[in-house]
């Protein structure tokens, strides 16, 4: 059975139509990347799936649940999002520990779980940094482990490493990649960038391929 | 860069608005002056204020009234513009408030001596004649006739039944510190119940539902159920009101609505006086004068429902079948109320509004 | 932008300075020294009563601002997030409430409540929370709109509840602007006059109006001075903590704007519903029953107040000794006055301020200072000041308007200096290699863009002027009343057709008021003025 399951959504804003009886189907562990340019619904696909923004018709199934009514906070979904969004008011450290703050680790373990996923994520020892401090690449890299520290069922990478440089952006993708096989984890990867899907994702699909 | 220029038009303008608004009479004569009163002052319509022009007419010198509020603010005002007055004859300081209006350096003498033929009993409060008395009466506890008939209770007869529960949210006195009815009511209760029980008189008052108001004609016009009004039953008022009810009632009317309760009266004069630094001190001296004549203390009763100090007035009938003159109301000497004064209305402050 | 020659900088300073010095500072060292001078201090700080007046205005304002701060986080929510139909409308209707003279908003709850009700504590810090909910609206609303609607769906991605995501994500960053409209709101309230003296019972006293109550009613103008040095010190300390406060929480965000949408699921378009509604309930009710109230006379309905408006019969002959006509034209006067001294005295200081770049900070500070101070303070100093040859002005027409206009500058310089400054120093730099001398290339090229603010400026003194309340309540004379003070003494005549007529007079002040903002805010520059007078010079 696949692990997640988009079945033919619709979603319009105002006078556009977005995604139009789109279906995807991942299975468990796959790195699946969707392609497609800018406007075709990418995002708001992974919006969808995550719950923050609901479809107009169609169902998301994730591991067997319906999820069409769940609130994104239980959804389990991990998202990265392209601008990050980092929370400015908080350490590097109390960044990546949030999630598991939410489902009520008590303090000392959840530090240790962070600096260990900093130094997974190749920023051992910035824990106490600030946000505001970080660079493009050392952002990225924390969103990720933010992300990942939770351990969701699935994880959603919103265009993730468009706009690096290109250095920067042959590094990440090679250490994503790597990351995503150790932890035989779910994940969508969303871009524009063929090559990019190719290094990190396992299967591509195109937009036109997921709406009808 | 052409734009228009609003702001000539604007100052042109204002220029205009400026030279009509400075008021400067120091023209020609007659010299107009300006008589400042409480706001229980008729400034129109009435005989008195016939009697003033008639003043005018005869003398060259405009009388204009200026009404400043009720007493306490009269005063305050007074003092806060000592030297440089609001107007130049001030009516209506009683005896409760003089020794703060003399303190404080509101009045200046005239240039000769006015009032000097009234009876001694009431110039004596004012020594040295900076200001002269211009009329007498009672403060007294008013209750509607009409009112306790039908509701079948017993009106009240002294102090000491205001607090009972039976005249519970019946009672309208004014606050002391801006009404000088109100300060009288208090100084009769201080008179009553001495230095250390009128303190728990008004905490007592207070639970049993007294309701206060600022000035005289708030609460007799505004609350006072015998004068028209749909508050209270009970009021401190004057021991002339009853008359000035049963005058101008309409229908007319031969008995009395509204009586008095004797043993709560005590005893108010007022005073008139010249402002000091007024710019008109000769004119201000000339109306004085008037204010204590025969022909003006001639319309007080009827219009102010006081009595005239000049002992040469002949009383209306109406005002002697009516008025209720007590056989003897209370007072509180002149330097007991200048020591104490300000003591007693923050006392009364915390204790009634606080 | 060309340094303008030394003796036409002076030359421009010195008209406001002298008039700042005069008519500002002279009074509060004369209450100052007035206060610490024989035992004064010592005796009305030993009275129980004074502590209790302090302690009052204490608790009334902390819980007037924390009040207004929960009420407030709603609309500054939707206003903040999303486009909806009547968006526009409500943040005009919230503005419009904070532009009300205070006796207005008094006369406004006053109306809106039940008898029995409408005297209470409880209605004063209402009136409160309505009255400034345009602060928490239009300070943390802005703030709030830059934070991306993202952040949010990324905490709850990991797990946040919405609650959660509120108190940790939200409230964390919208913090500094929290902090800002407290201290605000928290100014405001602490010297609260006319809306505790329209609404508040007579034992309902905060420290501003048991000053005038000492000084205006009791004539115990020691004990006043007093406390309005306590006053004053009180105010300065909570000042210093807020900035203090501030400071600590104002941290660079970086964070790109988003965009405010329609509210989508129908759970966010009854949530945004629901706010709409309540916010426009909440603050349109007192407007309109100040409105209603005009009508209802003690005879029922009917628009007698309106008709005898300025007939002031108590009985045959007794008036109340207000005049409500001749208020409005001493209103009028008062302002025009007001608005000339104003624009004038801001136009060179600003032209000051701008040309003197470094130097002109003490000027551009000392012209803000009278913002932080009360009306009622300075009201007050100026009466106890100019009360003896050879400057005893207490009876001269000019007074009044220059109180007012001392309230008023601080936002007529504050409209002209940022335009000044902007002024492109290439038009500076034209002119000179033209040949024109620094003063003649700032006539030529700056003075022309002082129309549009001083005009902004000229409408927020007359605003402001119209509607004063607390230093006219120490400065005017029995026959030159205004109509706030009219409105106040007209209101006080319960269940008489004097206090419909008060109502009546009230609308019409409010009309006026709302009119000139509104006519104003069109330009836009309002916005950017509010927030750079919230944030003092820069």
């Amino acid at each position: 059975m696949a692990h997640l399951s988009v079945d033919n959504v619709d979603l319009s804003f105002e006078t556009t139509t977005v995604l139009t009886g789109a279906t995807l189907t991942v299975d468990q562990g796959e790195v699946v990347a969707v392609l497609g340019p800018s406007g075709s619904g990418k995002s708001t696909l992974l919006r969808v799936i995550a719950g923050i923004t609901a479809p107009d018709a169609g169902t998301v199934t994730l591991s067997g649940d319906d999820l069409t009514h769940v609130p994104t906070h239980q959804r389990g979904v991990g998202m990265v999002f392209q601008d990050n969004q980092l929370f400015p008011h908080l350490t590097v450290g109390e960044n990546v520990a949030f999630g598991l703050k939410m489902v009520g680790i008590p303090a000392v373990e959840r530090r240790a779980t962070a600096s260990d996923w900093l130094a997974r994520v190749g920023l051992a020892g910035f824990d106490s940094r600030q946000v505001s401090a970080l660079s493009g690449g050392e952002a990225k890299r924390v969103a990720l482990a933010r992300t990942l520290a939770v351990e969701p069922r699935i994880v959603l990478l919103d265009e993730p490493l468009t706009g690096l440089d290109r250095e920067l952006h042959d590094r990440l993708a090679r250490d994503v990649s790597d990351l995503l096989a150790d932890l035989a984890i779910t994940a969508i990867l969303v871009t524009h960038d063929p090559d990019e899907a190719a290094t990190i994702a396992v299967r591509s699909l195109h937009m036109d391929d997921i709406n009808e | 860069m052409t734009r228009r220029k609003p702001a000539s038009a604007a100052v042109a303008l204002m220029l205009v608005v400026g030279a009509c608004s400075s008021d400067d009479a120091s023209t020609s004569e007659p010299a107009a002056i300006t008589l400042v009163t409480y706001d229980s002052f008729p400034d129109a319509e009435t005989s008195m204020n016939e009697a003033l022009q008639a003043f005018s007419s005869e003398t060259g010198i405009a009388v204009e009234i200026l009404v400043a509020g009720d007493t306490g603010t009269m005063l305050s005002k007074a003092a806060l513009t000592v030297g440089n007055p609001e107007g130049d004859v001030m009516w209506g300081i009683d005896n409760t408030f003089l020794s703060r209006a003399l303190n404080e350096g509101i009045f200046e003498p005239a240039a000769m001596p006015v009032g000097a033929e009234l009876p001694p009993e009431f110039t004596q409060l004012s020594p040295d004649g900076l200001a002269v008395p211009v009329d007498f009466g009672d403060v007294c506890i008013n209750y509607d006739l009409a009112w306790f008939a039908d509701a079948d209770i017993k009106p009240p007869t002294s102090l000491s039944d205001l607090i009972d529960p039976v005249y519970s949210d019946l009672l309208a006195v004014q606050n002391p510190a801006t009404s000088s009815p109100g300060l009288a009511f208090l100084l009769a209760t201080i008179d009553e119940f001495g230095d250390d029980g009128w303190q728990d008189y008004w905490t007592a008052l207070r639970s049993n539902g007294v309701q206060v108001f600022n000035g005289w004609t708030e609460s007799y016009y505004g609350s006072f159920t015998g004068a028209g009004g749909s508050g209270r039953p009970l009021v401190v008022s004057y021991g002339s009101s009853p008359t000035a009810e049963v005058i101008f009632a309409e229908p007319a009317r031969k008995e009395a609505l509204t009586a008095v309760i004797e043993s709560t009266c005590f005893r108010q004069v007022e005073f008139a006086g010249i402002l000091a630094g007024t710019e008109h001190p000769n004119e201000a001296a000339q109306l004085l004068e008037f204010l204590v004549g025969e022909t003006f203390q001639a319309e007080l009763a009827l219009n102010l429902f006081v009595y005239p100090t000049n002992s040469a007035v002949e009383l209306p009938q109406e005002f002697i079948d009516f008025a209720v003159v007590p056989e003897s109301s209370r007072s509180v000497g002149p330097e007991r109320i200048d020591a104490n004064r300000s003591n007693w209305i923050d006392t009364w402050t915390s204790l009634v509004l606080g | 932008m060309s340094a303008l020659p030394r003796r036409v900088i002076a030359a421009l300073s010195i008209p406001p300075s002298v008039g700042l010095a005069v008519f500002y500072v002279w009074p509060l060292l004369t209450l100052l020294f007035r206060a610490i001078d024989g035992d004064a201090v010592q005796t009305t700080l030993g009275r129980r009563a004074t502590w209790e007046v302090a302690w009052f205005t204490l608790w009334q304002a902390v819980v007037s601002t924390l009040m207004t701060l929960v009420v407030g986080l709603a609309p500054a929510y939707i206003v903040a997030r999303f486009n909806f139909r009547g968006r526009q409308l409500l943040l005009g209707l919230i503005t419009a409430l904070f532009v009300l003279p205070t006796v207005v908003m008094g006369a406004a709850f006053l109306a809106l409540l039940p008898d029995g009700m409408n005297q209470s504590i409880a209605a004063v810090i209402a009136a409160h929370v309505v009255f400034n909910l345009a602060v928490v609206v239009r300070t943390v609303g802005p703030l709030w709109e830059q934070l991306p609607s993202d952040m949010e769906g990324a905490a709850a991605t990991l797990g946040a509840s919405p609650w959660r995501v509120f108190t940790m994500i939200t409230l964390p960053l919208i913090r500094p602007a929290l902090v800002a409209a407290s201290s605000i709101v928290f100014i405001f309230t602490f010297t609260s006059f006319g809306v505790v003296r329209v609404i508040g019972a007579a034992g309902t006293r905060t420290l501003e109006v048991e000053v005038w109550r000492q000084a205006i009613q009791l004539g115990d103008i020691r004990t006043a001075v007093v406390l309005s040095i306590l006053q004053m010190v009180m105010l300065a300390a909570v000042v210093m903590c807020s900035s203090r406060a501030q400071r600590r929480y104002s941290q660079p965000l970086g964070l790109e704007p988003s965009a405010r949408r329609m509210p989508q699921r129908g759970s966010e378009r009854r949530q945004v519903a629901l706010i709409g509604f309540t916010s426009f309930a909440v603050c349109g009710a007192p407007l309109f029953a100040l409105a209603a109230r005009s009508f209802s006379t003690p005879s029922g309905w009917s628009i007698a107040a309106w008709t005898q408006l300025g007939r002031t019969e108590v009985r045959p002959g007794i008036r109340l000794g207000i005049d409500p006509l001749d208020a409005v034209r001493n209103s009028v006067e008062n302002a025009l006055w007001a608005t000339l001294f104003a624009v004038v005295i801001g136009a060179l200081a600003s032209l000051a301020i701008a040309a003197a770049r470094n130097t002109g900070r003490f000027l551009d500070v000392g012209m803000m200072l009278p913002v932080g101070t009360s009306a009622v303070t300075i009201g007050f100093g100026m009466l106890i000041t100019f009360d003896q040859a050879p400057y005893d002005w207490r009876a001269e027409w000019w007074l009044v308007p220059i109180g007012h206009a001392l309230v008023a500058v601080p936002f007529v310089v504050r409209a002209t200096v940022g335009v000044l400054r902007s002024v492109d120093p290439q038009l500076h730099a034209a002119a000179a290699t033209l040949g024109a001398s620094p003063t003649r290339a700032w006539r030529t090229v700056v003075v022309p863009f002082l129309w549009r603010p001083l005009t902004v400026g000229a409408t927020l003194a007359a605003a402001i002027s119209l509607g004063e309340f607390g230093a006219t309540s120490f400065l005017s004379r029995s026959d030159s009343e205004t109509v706030p003070i009219a409105i106040e003494q007209l209101l006080g005549r319960t269940g008489s057709l004097l206090q419909a007529q008060g109502y009546a007079m009230a609308t019409v002040l409010a009309v006026v008021t709302i009119a000139l903002v509104a006519a104003v805010d069109r330009s836009h520059q309002l916005r950017t003025l509010a927030r750079s007078t919230v944030n003092g010079p820069n």
